[in-house]
């Protein structure tokens, strides 16, 4: 009797958590279908869940008529070259600090660690002023190198790079291996799926950045896709369709990257986080 | 002796890329940030030198001090809320398996990795007041339409719900790892001493994930206090003072008033308040529920 009545009641909780589920992902799916709607039908009152006429119009129109496909290019090239040097520099960082023995060594552990407490966002006012007294204001490399500062990623490799059996470094050392060859050939390849992680997270941040990139890039030619979507202009009349039609086209590389790597993804998140997974 | 400064030269090849970059790009900047502080320089170019002027001013700018309240008052609906349903929505997903299990994660945490824009756009249109799906609810529940993001009451609010919308997947997954920590024994065998649900939750779950509730509050209301990219954009044509929050106080006097010295004066103020908050939060949670 008591076993009934549990049963009913997680199977009511399960009923709840897939209404709210629903709930939660409605309006993805609503911005999504939106876009294949004409402008006409967008503005039709009522909750209809299927566009009665079905059209990419909406798309042909955003990638016609705004700088979209620049936009596309100037966010692979930064979001990939803060991918790189982020992961590249903390590797050799973090390794340095988990299997080195040099002087200052401390002094940098707690340096990376102290800077936890320095907000990004309070940078910017000196952020920007460096970046045109380089004259990096709306170029690729201005909107790339304020993103650099990732300290976390030295410690998620610090923390592997500690695990790694001891045993691995000292045959290498018989053999004559010198401390790139370790890193290079032991080390990292020991670690790939670490790597992986964080450099698909660091990927995504990158695309999805906001405040820096709004501020360098103020020309049309040298914003990012994050960006460049908030700004066309709704000059005339509702049009959700092609504003949401843009949309989806920014979010379409970070929700591909994550659909593939879903399990790299919330691995890495947890990383970050301090939670080792 | 010749071994040691070879170390040291190989070490010094290993961390030379990020030192710096640490250097010009966050050390460098730090303490010319501080620096400014105690100029009236504009956004570009060089400025006199004027003390604690800025400090002082900023003591006595009611639109400062609003930036500090409309922080606060973000930071306590999103930081607690986020916390609290971010472990129910875990406590869910983790009762599920399988293909449904998969499909409540995916929809709790696929917002998370939307750009910033995206999320604008979305609930822009959620919320349109002529057009927007979500005016019927209002319109249901509170019986009139509310063009939210231009309201003075409403404003805050939605917009704290739409960056719960959005972030929660995050909290999501933190709290399902560390869930899956807790030893399903413990459930079995207070069970059989018949144990209900809310005694399980009550006296099992919370205390044992409390340290993962801990993280997330630290993790969140820092990440809060730095709020600016949704609350920018989601009122962008409106009346922007009444939401405007620190970082976008930062952005008005040294980007669009040409102010860096006193940007950076309030620049500084929030690194301040960051490193108060969060030693008084690390403080507080460091004591565990009973």
């Amino acid at each position: 009797m008591n076993l009934l009545r549990i049963d009913f009641a997680g199977r009511l909780i399960t009923l709840v958590t897939l209404a709210i589920a629903i709930v939660w992902a409605f309006p993805l799916y609503w911005a999504v279908i939106t876009t294949l709607k004409p402008e006409f039908e967008v503005a039709q009152p009522g909750l209809n869940l299927l566009p009665k006429t079905w059209t990419l119009g909406a798309y042909t129109h955003v990638l016609t008529t705004t700088k979209i496909g620049q936009w596309y290019v100037n966010s692979v090239v930064v979001a990939v070259a803060v991918t790189v040097l982020v992961v590249m520099m903390g590797a050799l960082c973090g390794y340095a600090l988990s299997q080195l023995r040099f002087r200052g060594r401390t002094a940098l552990w707690f340096t990376v660690l102290a800077s936890f407490m320095v907000p990004i966002q309070a940078l910017i006012v000196t952020h920007f002023v460096l970046m045109s007294q380089f004259g990096l204001i709306n170029s690729w490399l201005g909107i790339v190198l304020p993103q650099l500062i990732v300290p976390v990623v030295v410690i998620v490799y610090k923390q592997f790079f500690d695990s790694v059996p001891k045993d691995f470094r000292e045959a290498a050392r018989v053999d004559g291996a010198n401390e790139f060859d370790i890193f290079f050939r032991i080390y990292l390849p020991m670690n790939w799926g670490v790597t992986t992680a964080l450099a698909i997270i660091t990927f995504i941040g990158a695309w999805n950045a906001f405040l820096w990139p709004f501020l360098v890039s103020t020309a049309d030619d040298t914003m990012t896709v994050t960006v460049g979507i908030t700004m066309v202009k709704e000059n005339f009349g509702v049009q959700y369709a092609r504003n949401l039609a843009a949309a989806v086209l920014a979010a379409l590389p970070v929700a591909i990257a994550y659909l593939v790597f879903q399990r790299r993804v919330t691995q890495a998140i947890m990383l970050s986080a301090g939670i080792k997974g | 002796m010749h071994t040691k400064s070879r170390d040291n030269w190989v070490a010094a090849a290993f961390v030379a890329p990020f030192v710096i970059a640490y250097l010009v790009l966050f050390l460098y900047p730090t303490v010319r940030m501080v620096i400014l502080t105690f100029t009236d320089a504009p956004l570009i170019g060089a400025g006199k030198w004027i003390g604690f002027k800025n400090y002082q001013r900023l003591f006595n700018d009611k639109a400062y001090i609003s930036a500090v309240w409309n922080t606060g008052y973000f930071v306590l609906l999103t930081v607690i809320p986020n916390t609290l349903l971010g472990l129910v929505f875990a406590m869910m997903v983790n009762r599920q398996k399988g293909y449904v299990q998969s499909f409540i994660l995916a929809a709790f945490f696929l917002p998370y990795i939307l750009p910033v824009s995206v999320v604008y756009r979305i609930w822009e249109w959620m919320m349109d007041y002529q057009f927007g799906i979500a005016q019927y609810a209002l319109d249901a529940f509170y019986g009139e339409r509310v063009a939210v993001f231009r309201n003075k009451v409403w404003a805050m609010p939605m917009m704290a719900f739409v960056t719960i919308w959005w972030t929660i997947g995050f909290n999501v997954l933190l709290f399902i790892a560390g869930l899956r920590n807790i030893s399903q024994d413990m459930y079995d065998a207070s069970a059989l001493d018949g144990a209900k649900r809310w005694k399980q939750f009550r006296y099992i779950t919370w205390p044992l994930i409390w340290p993962v509730t801990a993280l997330v509050l630290t993790i969140q209301l820092i990440l809060q206090l730095k709020i600016f990219d949704q609350i920018y954009l989601l009122t962008l044509g409106g009346n922007v003072n009444n939401t405007m929050v620190l970082v976008q106080y930062i952005y008005k006097q040294a980007f669009q008033l040409n102010k860096g010295g006193y940007g950076a004066t309030v620049a500084f103020s929030l690194f301040a308040i960051i490193v108060v908050v969060s030693v008084l939060q690390y403080q507080a949670l460091r004591a565990r529920p009973r």
